[in-house]
């Protein structure tokens, strides 16, 4: 009975809990920016930024992983939420920067959600081939 | 919201304001059943027709929603609540089946239980659509009419 190592994880256990701290705290701000009804503050995107980084980091490391991996990972599945997760925060800061309003407060909110989602979906899919 | 009166529409009015956020949320949806759809009728299509075939139904119809409102016009306006009022059926009825019937769906769609699985947000885009779409209907013929029915009466 051996564990998984960590270190091999195309998931990396600290990016992965990071990835979702840093999208929960930005959710909530975001959540206050609508509840006062105002634009998201310029600060929220350099959160954002700092998820798109790790979304990058996430992208290459996970296909790395996956082409050295002996597990059974949906390998197609897999890679579309990597490669989406990467695209989404890109598009909604496009998006919002578009509609500096409650509306792009929105569009930030929903991307982080997405972002925040597909991780789990992405835990998921890499542990469900069997560990 | 003062509208210009009998203004001819603006060229994209329907992706601005609100509707880019419907835009983005369309197009997420648009992406994530499409991406379901192709990957449940890719492996094992035998499994559950009924609701892959659903998977695939409501990728069309995010895929066509996204479009009209990009691309907007009044034919646009046109498609889009055809295509949000049969997502709001198709959530509405599938969502109550998989409670239901549970025998009917061995697999899961993105209407399955209100769309539990993604947040909800399936139960609650096309109410979101038809809000926008009311808000954005084409002005013309319906004010003009108003105008003439106010004058005659």
């Amino acid at each position: 009975m051996s564990l998984p190592r960590p270190t091999l994880a195309a998931v990396n256990p600290w990016l992965y809990g990071v990835a979702l701290a840093v999208a929960g705290v930005l959710a909530v701000l975001l959540v206050v920016d609508l509840v006062r009804d105002r634009a998201a503050q310029d600060s929220h995107f350099v959160g954002l930024a700092v998820v798109e980084l790790l979304m990058l980091v996430q992208l290459v490391g996970g296909v790395v992983a996956l082409a050295r991996t002996e597990r059974e990972v949906e390998g197609a599945v897999f890679v579309s939420y990597l490669v989406t997760n990467a695209l989404v925060p890109v598009v909604a800061a496009f998006l919002a920067l578009a509609e500096r309003s409650r509306v792009g407060t929105t569009i930030l909110l929903l991307g982080v959600a997405t972002v925040a989602g597909l991780e789990v979906r992405l835990w998921d899919v890499w542990g469900g081939g069997g560990a | 919201m003062a509208a210009v009166p009998d203004a001819s529409p603006p060229a994209h009015p329907l992706s601005e304001g609100w509707g880019r956020a419907l835009v983005f949320g369309y197009g997420l949806f648009a992406v994530a059943a499409t991406g379901r759809s192709a990957v449940q009728l890719g492996m094992e299509p035998q499994k559950a027709p009924l609701a892959y075939s659903l998977s695939l139904l409501a990728a069309v119809l995010y895929l066509v929603a996204t479009t009209c409102l990009l691309l907007g016009g009044r034919t646009g306006w046109r498609v889009a609540g055809l295509a949000v009022a049969v997502e709001l059926v198709g959530v509405l009825s599938v969502g109550t089946l998989s409670y239901l019937a549970t025998d009917l769906f061995p697999d899961k769609t993105v209407w399955s239980h209100f769309g539990q699985g993604y947040g909800f947000l399936p139960l609650v885009l096309p109410f979101a659509g038809l809000a926008w779409l009311r808000h954005t209907r084409p002005r013309r013929d319906r004010e003009a009419g108003r105008d003439r029915r106010d004058r005659d009466g």
